[in-house]
């Protein structure tokens, strides 16, 4: 282990260390993704579409997100449906999301706070 | 570092330990990496989270879904459906007593809704092994602030404007104390950490160093700083294996991490910290014994002045605080006096902790601003008397606490009022009794307790409350003579006024504070030979109602001593001579045809 | 010094800033009651007999410990204070045995006292008694817990005075006990038998054993010749238990009162000393010349001697081999004395009267027989002597001065000394002096090496040798000095120790003092006085003039540590454990 030397090398570290509590803390003030992982979504690929969201956060350090997971909302032909919801904004949906597209998600959407339309669910 | 979607929090307090969180800890590990889910979600170990009856405790990020009485064969259970399908899994959730309405996020339920958490701020939040957990949540920044940006006066002023009073037992303003072993002269002086917790039914302080080591060693290095040590001890009871090994942990890793030592910070501060354990001797948690015991010498008080902060540990200035009161300081620090002082009463300021038990539904750990009432915490947060039963009288302040009755149920706790009743602070235990408690019988076990942990120094407490207990015990077996009351008072008065420590001066608190609101039930047993509560079984028996008597034959199973005949189907009779008062028929009818009286 | 004052029952009072309650009471003429209190030895504030009240503090305070400060306010005798004390005086008295006639301290007791003092007259809260212990396994010393009040003043001379530390409280609250570890018997333990833990004690919990029935019986046998040897320090310790003052010297009394009691012959164990002198004198020549092992320890007192045996089996080898004079003495009376007198050594019976309960185990160790018998039968303290003066109804102030029986009564000022402090090397140094230079000593009073200063040092110049000397007393200063010697830090050539404070004459065996006593007066030093007012009135002052140890070695032993004075006046040691095997 490092031996911290200075107040600033404290700091890196609760820097690096935050992610480790930050899931714990204050999550209504979060953006909320929302990954649809029952039957049909895991067998849409919605496991590799949540991994490429959270390696896409994490390579971008990316705070205040949490991801979780839901259960099948019966569009199914949709799967993998993503939702994003962020604080004190109407929830946001998006389907077909392979790893392509959610990395783009997180990158539009969720750090540069532009919904990308296109792949909104459709009205129906 | 990994980005975990889901964390999963499993309590490894006393408490859960104890019921088995060890197992459910591994179940959801094998049963996470089973589905190959290890990278997603993190399994972490925290401290308490507070309501020890429902253990083990499992706490699911970011939900915050809050799973009590878990067991090691309901976490496939949960993985599958909470942590793959994002279903919650409704039957292990917490249960609201109140409404029975099932509630998911952890901050919503009454028991935490009036409760503010400062001295637990970490416990339940953090894994207390991992440093970087600490540090995460703002560890080590109070330190890293009055290292650098105060000035050892400054930081003795801040606790002293913060208006914070010792958490373990009178009250005393802690900045004051501070001061004292500051202005003290000498060239080596000690931070001492009281965590020798020791009264019946208290935990406030195992559950800090189990939840939160690092708060405590944080603390004792800012008051280091203030006074100019640069030695601490931790004076822990053997008794709390875990908190032993948190605190060998944290400091290991606070040494590792140049958070203890040498030049901490770069900043030439240096201080490093030391366990001591204690075995067992409640007098211990007295610091003049306290410091005795650390020395290797008979843990036994010695007569005040000279007080530690001129003549502590080894004849030097030192400080002595209980675990609470070091826990609150980093935040002190960090947030400011103002902050703090801007909670809590004008003469009591923060939070306080308490360990709430007996006839209680939620009983456990709570931490709630200074100057809630009584009625709150006893019947918002705590949930109200199980069974239907009528609340009788609380008992704070440990055995040198008292019982406070009913009519006093809106006092706000604060450390006056509760002297003004009677009792006392104290630690922060905190006994609900209801009906079927006597307070005679409630007085006998406090002064049992003390008089067992009697360090046996000075002749007041030593024989003063064997006598008291004598008394005692002569009138819950019947045999109580007119006089004894004022008898008790008068030794009670005297013990009060000479005993040689706190311990002795306060042993009598009980006593006298249930004969000032429960005289009535003194009096029922020394006049009428009669106990109201039905408890003290010398003043009961048992007898069957001949009319209510079906004659099932229940009363007679359950029996220990073969006391209960009678034909089938007709009345039965108890055997005055056989019966040992067990109580278990009385239970166990179901057509109430038992009485006791 | 810094002076405060403070006001004490409204008088104004002004004490060094460094003084307690307690002491500025004393020097308003204030009585403030105590009873765990012994100054110097044990100020703990326990017994919480002498709470006061400090105005503006909540609870009393004890003021045996409570530091004065300037414009304090003491109130010593409000109603709340004398409540208190009679009911922490009264729970005393209920756990106490009260069996007052027939305790050994019947009428000296600091308990009785008090409530006579405090006018209790019942006991308002009697209860269950703690569980009664009693050792009497040790030869020496008796523990009564039943009497034991748990003042801890035997706990503090035995761990602070003495360094040994044997008895400490056990268990804790209402069953605390002060004993030995695991409740072992002072006999298991690594106990010196000094006693001063009886010194200590106010009430009757410790006392020596009494062997006075053991004397009557041999007094009241025909066939038995009954032979008495008085120790130095008994002539000026005696007097206290009969009215006189502290410190009467009463030489002259003693054979007197030993006749009265029928023994056959009063000698005087002084006779012992001069010899002891001659050997261990010629044995420190025969050291120091012959490159033999130093620094040479004396060996007189047994409770020294079995502290080292526990403590510093290292340093065995340098204790003198020299028995006591108490050991000496039996060992001449049953060989020389029995065939000068024509006595069958097996009906000498012989009793010594001695100021130590540690004779008592030296009397009865295994080796002590090379006169073919035990040396010495029966040991009696100072405190058992008077006891059965007492009961023979003799008292010893109204007796007529006699003289002590030839010839092992005969005695010189150097062996009068051997009660205090410096004694016995003062006493050596006279005779090694004379004898290495053959000149007779202009000034025989080595006053470096008296008084009560813990450790005494002096270099003594004999005919160009320097000799270094060391004297300690009381066996904590003993631990000092023979730490020194262990770790090299000292050059000593020869050392006195003397395991009780202020040597024999304040042994353990001694008339009981008070608390109050001895803060008002140094015993030590009153005796000491009178120890050396002996010597000066003594004709001869050297060991080697007297002519009846000069008629001994004639008669019988030859030279000093001759074959014969080997076997009968010189012993061996054995290593003790520290801890008991349980």
């Amino acid at each position: 282990m490092a031996v911290i030397k200075s107040i600033e090398e404290l700091e890196k570290i609760r820097e690096q260390a935050k992610d480790l509590i930050n899931l714990r803390k204050d999550n209504e003030t979060k953006t909320r993704v929302v990954v649809g992982m029952a039957t049909c979504g895991i067998a849409a690929g919605a496991r590799q579409t949540m991994l490429a969201i959270l390696d896409e956060l994490k390579k971008r350090n990316v705070e205040n997100v949490i991801v979780t997971e839901t259960g099948c909302i019966g569009l199914c032909k949709f799967e993998p449906l993503v939702d994003v919801i962020k604080p004190d904004q109407p929830k946001v949906t998006y389907v077909n999301v392979n790893e392509e597209k959610a990395r783009q998600i997180v990158v539009k959407h969720i750090i540069n706070n532009q919904i990308i339309d296109d792949w909104v669910i459709p009205n129906i | 570092m990994e980005i975990y979607r889901a964390h999963v929090l499993v309590c490894k307090g006393t408490g859960c330990t104890a019921s088995g969180s060890e197992n459910v800890m591994d179940a959801f590990q094998k049963e996470i990496d089973k589905r190959g889910l290890s990278k997603e979600v993190r399994v972490v170990q925290t401290g308490c989270l507070g309501l020890c009856e429902l253990g083990p405790n499992v706490l699911i990020y970011p939900e915050g879904s809050y799973y009590c009485r878990v067991k090691a064969e309901d976490i496939p259970e949960i993985v599958e459906e909470h942590l793959v399908k994002g279903r919650i899994v409704e039957r292990l959730l917490y249960k609201e007593h109140l409404t029975e309405e099932r509630l998911r996020a952890l901050t919503d339920i009454d028991f935490y809704k009036k409760q503010k958490r400062i001295a637990l701020r970490n416990c339940g939040l953090i894994n207390p092994e991992v440093i970087e957990e600490y540090i995460a949540n703002d560890g080590y920044k109070a330190l890293a602030k009055a290292l650098t940006q105060m000035t050892p006066q400054e930081v003795i002023d801040e606790v002293k404007k913060s208006g914070l009073r010792g958490r373990g037992g009178g009250g005393f303003p802690t900045g004051n104390k501070w001061q004292f072993a500051a202005n003290a002269k000498g060239d080596i002086k000690y931070v001492v950490c009281n965590a020798d917790e020791g009264d019946p039914g208290a935990f406030m302080d195992r559950s800090v160093l189990e939840g939160d080591p690092h708060s405590v060693l944080e603390a004792m290095e800012i008051a280091g700083y203030a006074i100019g040590a640069s030695e601490g001890y931790i004076y822990v009871r053997a008794e709390y294996p875990i908190a032993v090994k948190r605190l060998e942990i944290a400091i290991n890793q606070a040494r590792e991490h140049g958070l203890l030592g040498k030049n901490i910070l770069g900043t030439g501060f240096n201080f490093d910290i030391f366990l001591r354990l204690g075995s067992g001797a409640f007098v211990c948690g007295e610091e003049t014994a306290l410091l005795a015991s650390i020395e290797g010498r008979r843990g036994e008080p010695r007569p005040r002045p000279p007080f530690p902060a001129n003549e502590g540990l080894w004849g030097k200035p030192t400080i002595i605080n209980n675990v609470e009161t070091y826990a609150n300081i980093p935040e002190i620090i960090l947030k400011g006096a103002d902050w703090f002082a801007s909670i809590g009463t004008e003469k009591s300021k923060g939070t306080k902790v308490f360990a709430v038990g007996g006839k209680i539904n939620n009983t456990g750990l709570v931490e709630i601003p200074m100057g809630t009432t009584l009625r709150e915490v006893i019947y918002e947060i705590g949930g109200g008397i199980p069974n239907g039963k009528k609340f009788k009288a609380v008992q704070t302040g440990g055995p040198s606490g008292g019982c406070i009755p009913a009519a006093l149920l809106d006092m706000p706790i604060e450390y006056d009022t509760l002297v003004q009743a009677g009792s006392m602070m104290g630690s922060g235990g905190m006994i609900v009794m209801d009906e079927d408690n006597c307070m005679v019988d409630i007085a006998k076990f406090f002064l049992t307790f003390t008089q067992d942990e009697s360090c046996g120094k000075c002749p007041p407490c030593r024989i003063g409350t064997k006598r008291m207990l004598e008394i005692l015990e002569r009138i819950t077996n019947g045999e109580g003579k007119e006089g004894d009351i004022e008898l008790l008072e008068n030794l009670a008065k005297s013990i009060k006024a000479s005993a040689l420590c706190g311990l002795g001066q306060t042993a009598p608190n009980p006593v006298l504070s249930t004969i000032r609101y429960f005289r009535d039930e003194y009096e029922a047993h020394i006049k009428e030979k009669r106990c109201p509560a039905g408890a003290c079984k010398a003043l009961i028996h048992y007898e069957v109602v001949a009319d209510k008597c079906r004659g099932c034959g229940l009363c007679v199973k359950v029996c220990p001593t073969g006391a209960i005949s009678g034909e089938r189907k007709q009345p039965h009779v108890i055997d005055q001579d056989k019966c040992i008062k067990c109580n278990s028929c009385f239970d166990r009818c179901p057509f109430g045809a038992i009485t006791k009286a | 010094m810094e002076m405060v004052t403070l006001t004490i029952d409204g008088q104004k009072v002004e004490v060094p800033k460094d003084s307690t309650v307690l002491e500025a009471a004393h020097k308003a003429n204030i009585r403030i009651p105590t009873l765990c209190f012994l100054k110097g030895i044990n100020e703990i504030g326990a017994c919480r007999m002498c709470v006061v009240e400090v105005k503006g503090g909540k609870a009393l305070q004890a003021a045996c410990v409570l530091p004065v400060s300037e414009g304090m306010e003491v109130i010593t005798n409000s109603p709340a204070v004398r409540e208190s004390r009679k009911v922490t005086l009264e729970l005393l008295l209920s756990d106490h045995n009260l069996e007052c006639p027939t305790c050994v301290r019947n009428l000296n007791c600091e308990l009785q006292k008090l409530s006579e003092e405090l006018g209790i007259k019942s006991i308002r809260y009697p209860g269950e008694k703690h569980a009664p212990r009693y050792d009497d396994f040790s030869p020496s010393i008796v523990r009564d817990a039943s009497k034991c009040i748990l003042c801890r003043r035997c706990v503090s001379a035995c761990h602070k005075v003495q360094g040994v530390g044997v008895i400490s409280p056990n268990h804790r609250g209402f069953n605390t006990v002060i004993a030995p570890v695991f409740d072992l018997s002072l006999a298991e333990v690594a106990c010196v038998n000094c006693g001063q833990c009886i010194m200590a004690c106010p009430v009757g919990a410790l006392k020596e054993k009494d062997d006075t029935d053991r004397v009557w019986q041999a007094l009241a046998d025909p066939e038995k010749h009954v032979i008495v040897q008085t120790a130095p320090a008994i002539r000026v310790s005696l007097g206290e238990e009969f009215g006189e003052g502290m410190g009467a010297i009463v030489t002259k009394k003693l054979p007197a009162a030993l006749r009265r009691l029928g023994f056959d012959k009063v000698f005087d164990t002084d006779f012992s000393a001069d010899l002891t002198i001659m050997e261990e004198g010629s044995e420190f020549l025969e050291r120091l010349q012959h490159g033999g092992k130093l620094p040479l320890i004396t060996s007189c007192s047994p409770g020294w001697i079995k502290f080292c045996e526990h403590y510093y089996p290292e340093l065995l080898d340098n204790l003198s081999t020299c028995k006591s004079p108490q050991q000496m003495f039996g060992a001449v009376a049953k060989t020389y004395y029995a065939e000068k007198m024509g006595i069958d050594p097996s009906k000498i019976f012989v009793v010594s009267i001695m100021p130590c309960t540690a004779k008592k185990f030296e009397a009865q160790r295994p080796e002590m027989n090379s006169s073919g018998y035990q040396d010495v039968d029966v040991a009696l303290t100072t405190r058992e002597l008077s006891r059965m003066l007492k009961e023979a109804g003799i008292d010893l102030s109204k007796l007529p001065d006699e003289e002590f029986d030839d010839p092992l009564g005969i005695s010189t000022g150097a062996a009068a000394i051997f009660g205090a402090t410096g004694g016995v090397m003062e006493a050596a140094l006279r005779t090694v002096y004379e004898v290495v230079t053959g000149k007779e000593l202009q000034n025989i009073d080595f006053t470096e090496v008296r008084g009560v200063e813990g450790i005494k040092e002096a270099t003594i110049d004999i005919d160009g040798t320097k000799v270094n000397v060391a004297v300690a007393h009381g066996l904590a200063n003993a631990r000092k000095v023979l730490d020194r010697v262990k770790n090299g830090e000292a050059n000593y050539h020869f050392i006195e120790i003397m395991c009780c404070p202020g040597g024999c004459v304040g042994g353990g065996g001694q008339p009981i003092l008070n608390a109050e006593e001895r803060w008002a007066k140094d015993y030590r030093e009153v005796r000491g006085n009178a120890i050396y007012e002996v010597d000066r009135s003594m004709k001869l002052r050297k060991s080697h003039e007297n002519p009846a140890v000069q008629t001994l070695y004639k008669e019988f032993l030859g030279k000093p540590l001759s074959e014969k004075s080997h076997h009968l006046l010189h012993t061996h040691y054995t290593k003790r454990p520290l801890y008991p095997e349980v």
